[in-house]
Order: structure tokens, then sequence, then C-alpha cells
């Protein structure tokens, strides 16, 4: 794979909800087996940013295209096939199922077996094709360290564990391109650096090009390739985490240099 | 329980995935329920009329209800118009085997596939809508379907119904109770499987993430639209073959039978039994066909001293249901299928509570 082609672009979107500007006019270039972060203050329009890439929103004006093609209006679950995943900011896993199948239905767009030849499982090679598939999700399973609990109920299960298995379902997706959603938020420091490995993992061994939000500047900072700022839906700084760092707009917005910066980010929570 | 650990008993290992994804959760389960199986066929040899009778009406009860918990309970839906797809199958059974002179034989089966077509049709709105306004969606199709079978002469036979006949196969009719029960117990054990496999294998899987979260399993590559539909689709599939053994079964099929208080009652069968859970639906059922008969039975009981509770029996059977759905919610929201689970977990960790 060429390290320097586009494999997502984003051509000068914007996006708004009623009167509230979400996103405005960014564009920005992730490359093939690159780990791009973009950070910013709360309702900066991160996740709103990741939200039209997966489908969940469809920008007002502008265009996304995967792999060259254009994919800006399509449903979100035709983007999984193209080769997105993702996670959620706040923990989206199908609570009643198990650990197992939670991963298992990430495999739900590979397995081609249907409600009739599902329900007679033996005659059709459903089995085959389900115990196919189970062999992968248990490298995933392995990989991510969740052995222990891949059939406890997926509801019952820890803050931090769950962030895994959110992890693990979207590696199931088979994805050339994966969002993070804050995959940190809310741990403590071991979990944190567990966390990093298995990011730096997916992108250096599994080859997969990792788009990630977080607030953990440390993290950021030492895992990215390269990042990205967002403030009010505008896009202020982006290039190599040591000229993020070193850039005036960017600690005057997030990284903290003045108070009334401060006083700033504390009025502007509204857009998620 | 702690975190992954199992009721399995110790000692027993899984050293393949085949042998760790099977539908019992233990091979003593499978042959118990084999064995019972089994079992169930020496029935009709020693078994009496009446016992016969109630189990064929949990046959056909239980499919159905079965069909409805896979839209409510696993697709987390809701219906309020089960009994008009299980009229409809009693109905198109009739027909076909009447007007088009399909064998009974084959006419289940196919009144099975054109209650599905029907269910398909009358999910679309559930592609849309969700929750309450659901609820009336499917609340005026059962509404629609009662005067279709009041009015439609040439498909029902209007308000004098249709004659069913009874199943036959090369000349052997199967029709009495001790017959017609291996007809029932053949598609009782052949539609919960069928469940069992759908819900451990990709679509039945797609069906419970629609329902616990339905925003990541878009992002997973899932159709909400179709699988919204589809699970209306596969209910009435099951409401349809539930409807036509009913129909072989009685041999006339009324156009009065399928109204809103069936749908209440198949609903209180899985509300009772456990939404969500297969084995659970056979449970509810045997409550819910099981419930009058005891009312009556209690009734008979006490009419000595109370000579005129004879009259109100039928009032009595009705509040049992209503107030069996009440004290199951407040006491046992996840039903029969929950208790059943704590009993194990009883006998099993005994004398420790945990």
């Amino acid at each position: 794979m060429d390290s320097t082609s586009a494999l997502l672009e984003i051509d000068d979107i914007s996006l708004s909800f009623g009167g509230i500007q979400a996103l405005k006019n960014v564009s920005f270039e992730v490359h093939s087996g690159e780990l791009f972060s973009i950070i910013g203050p709360n309702g900066a329009g991160k996740t709103s940013m990741l939200n039209c890439i997966s489908g969940r929103y469809h920008p007002q004006l502008g265009g996304i295209h995967f792999r060259g093609d254009e994919i800006t209006h399509l449903k979100p679950n035709q983007r999984c096939h193209l080769g997105i995943g993702r996670t959620f900011q706040n923990l989206a896993l199908f609570n009643h199922m198990s650990v197992l199948d939670n991963i298992m239905v990430g495999r739900h767009h590979l397995l081609k077996n249907n409600f009739l030849t599902g329900g007679l499982y033996w005659l059709t090679g459903a089995r085959r094709e389900e115990l196919e598939h189970r062999r992968h999700v248990e490298e995933i399973i392995d990989f991510l360290e969740i052995t222990h609990i891949r059939k406890a109920q997926a509801g019952t299960l820890s803050y931090g564990l769950r962030k895994r298995v959110e992890l693990a379902r979207a590696v199931a997706l088979k994805p050339d391109l994966i969002l993070l959603d804050e995959p940190m938020a809310g741990m403590n420091h071991e979990e944190k650096e567990d966390m990093a490995r298995y990011i730096i993992d997916l992108n250096e061994e599994w080859g997969m090009t990792v788009v990630m939000i977080e607030h953990d500047m440390g993290v950021v900072m030492d895992l990215s390739h390269r990042v990205m700022v967002l403030d009010f839906g505008k896009l202020i700084a982006y290039g190599l985490p040591d000229e993020i760092l070193a850039n005036e707009l960017v600690k005057k917005a997030y990284l903290g240099e003045e108070d009334d910066a401060l006083d700033e980010e504390a009025t502007s929570g509204e857009v998620a | 329980m702690s975190l992954g650990s199992s009721m399995r008993p110790c000692g027993d290992f899984r050293t393949s995935y085949a042998s760790d994804t099977t539908i019992f959760a233990t091979p003593v389960t499978r042959y118990l329920v084999i064995a019972l199986i089994i079992g169930l066929l020496f029935v009709p040899l020693i078994g009496n009329p009446y016992l016969l009778n109630l189990m064929i009406q949990i046959g056909y009860y239980g499919i159905a209800a079965l069909g409805l918990n896979l839209v409510v309970g696993f697709t987390g839906q809701i219906s309020l118009g089960h009994s008009a797809f299980f009229g409809f199958g009693a109905f198109a059974s009739a027909w076909l085997n009447n007007s088009l002179g399909v064998p009974v034989f084959f006419a289940i089966p196919l009144a099975g596939c054109l209650t599905m077509l029907v269910g398909l049709l009358v999910g679309i709105p559930a592609g849309r809508i969700k929750g309450l306004y659901l609820a009336i969606a499917t609340l005026a199709s059962q509404f629609i379907f009662e005067d279709f079978f009041a009015r439609a002469d040439w498909f029902t036979g209007g308000s004098s119904g249709a004659m069913a006949e009874y199943l036959t196969v090369f000349g052997f009719s199967f029709d009495t109770d001790q017959t017609y029960f291996y007809i029932v117990l053949f598609y009782v054990v052949l539609m919960f499987t069928f469940t069992s496999n759908l819900i451990r294998s990709r679509d039945g899987r797609a069906l419970v993430a629609v329902r616990d979260h339905y925003l990541s399993a878009e992002i997973m590559g899932i159709n909400l639209t179709w699988y919204r539909i589809m699970s209306f689709g596969l209910s009435a599939l099951y409401a349809g073959i539930g409807g036509a053994l009913f129909g072989h079964y009685l041999g006339f099929v009324s156009t009065e039978g399928f109204t809103i208080i069936l749908s209440i009652q198949f609903l209180a069968m899985i509300i009772i039994g456990g939404l969500g859970s297969i084995y659970g639906t056979l449970l509810g059922t045997i409550f819910m066909v099981l419930l009058p008969e005891l009312m009556e039975w209690g009734v008979h009981l006490t009419s000595g001293v109370f000579p005129d509770i004879v009259q109100s029996l039928a009032y009595i059977k009705e509040m049992a249901i209503g107030l069996a759905i009440i004290l199951f919610l407040i006491f046992e929201p996840e039903g029969l299928a929950h208790s059943w689970k704590r009993i194990k977990a009883y006998w099993k960790l005994y004398p420790f509570s945990y």
C-alpha cells in the first residue's frame, strides 16, 4: 500500500443543525496506514465529523471520498462493506448479548447465511460458515485479551472492558479505516496504556488506518502521525504533533495558555 | 454469578468451536429434551382425550407465540395484531385446500408462506415507526383483517366461516386427537429448532442487535429497515402455520375467533414466558392454556361453598388472565424462563446463594 495516498478525503464539508453550525468548510485528508487524531474542545464538532464519515449524519455541503469513491450520501450500513468501522464515545454495545455474540455481529456483512439458511443451520453450510468466522473472532478476542469474558453478558461488564469489547466489535468488521471516538475516556492509567498498545498494534500489525478522537494530549501526541484541531466547527490547525503543540491558535483554543480561553471553552458546549 | 462464569458442570471442557456453539447448554440437557420428545410420542397411546386436546392447543398456540416473541422479544418491536396473522393462516390453508385443491399436507406450510407475505406487507410501517406509533399501526391492521375476514366471502366464507378438511396422507386421515397430535408435535419441534438455529446465526443476531442498539447495529452493516420488516414477516410465518394447524384441527374456521383478545393473549404468553426466550415461549403458552382450566377446576371445587360462582366462570377466566399478566409484570418481569434459571441456580449452588 502506498503510504502517501489519500485513503479518506474530506472535501470542504459543512454540517448544520438548524441555526447551529457544527462543521464549517472542513477539509482534510487521511493517508493510508496513518494514525490520525482529531482534537478540540468539547462541542468543537469532532464527533459530528466522525458521524459524517461513518454515515450517521450527511453534510449539507461538500463531499467525502473513500479510496477515491464518493460516499457522502451512502447509508451507514453500506459503508462497512467498503471498509469503514467505528466505535462510539458513549458505549453502544448490545447489552443483552454475550461478548462473543457482540463481536460476531461485527462479522455480519462478511457472513452470507440468511434467516432461511441460518434456521436450517446443519443442512445449508451455515454451521460451517459460522464456525469459520468464530475462528476469526477468537483471534480478535485473543488480541484484545478478553478471553475470560467471552461468554459474559456485555451489559454486566465494567466500563474499561466494555470499551475493549466495542473495539473488538469494530475490528471484527475487518475495516481498512477504523474510527475511534474517545477510546480512552474514563479509563485509569493502566487501562489507557493497554488501549494505546492495542491501537498501535492495530495500526502497525493489522494494517488499519486509524482516525481517533482523544482528549489525553500525552496519548495523542505520542501515538499520532498527524493531528487535526477543530474549534467551533472550524479547522484551526492540521499537521504533525510537534507543529500542533507549538501552534498559537491551538494553545488559545484548547491546550490552554490564558485564562480567558478557558472561559470561552466553558460557554461553547452545545454542539456535540 | 461472576464475570464469564457459567452454569456448566465442572469437567465439561469444550475443545472445538462446534461443541461450544450448541443449542443446549450441556449434553445432558440435550439428551433430556430428546428423551422428553420421545416420551411425548407415547402420550397418544396412553393419554386421555382431554390431555391430548390441551397439548395440541399448547402446540399451535406455542408456534404462533414463538413468532410474536421473534418480533417483540427478539427484535424489540410491538405488535398488537398477531391474531390477525393467526386467523389469516387458518383461512389461507382452508382456502388453498377448498378452492385450489392443494392437499392439506402442503397447504399448511404454503399458508405459512402466504401469511409471511402478508406480514411483510403489514411490517412496512415498522421500517419507519417505533414504539406507541407502531402499536397503533399494528392495532389498525388487526381491525382491517377482522373486517376482511368478515367480508371476503371468496376467501373466508364470510360470516358462515370456512370448512377445513382433515389432514390426509396416502389415504390415512389424521382426524382424531391421537393422530393429529403427531402432526402438531412435528411442527412444534421443527419451528422451535428452526428458531434456535436462527438465533445463533447471522440474522438472529442481527434482530437482537436491532433491539439492543439500533444505531450501532446500523454501523455494523445491518440494514435496519429490512430487519424490522423481516421480523414481521417471520412472525407472520409462525402465526400462519400455527393458525393452519388450528384450522385443520377444529375442521372449521369461524371469522369471529381472531379478535384483539387473542392478540393480547399471545402477548400474555410471551410476557409470562419471557421476552426473548425460546423455551420461555413454550412455558408461557403452557401457563396460558392451563390457567383457564385451573380456574375451572378451582371454581368447581369451591362450588359446594359458593354455588353461584359457576355462573361467573367465564368472567373469572378472563380476570385470571389479566391478573396473571399484572402479577408477572410486577414480580417476574423476565418471565417463567427467568424463574427456571433461578431454580436451576438454586439447586446447583445449594447450600450457598451464589
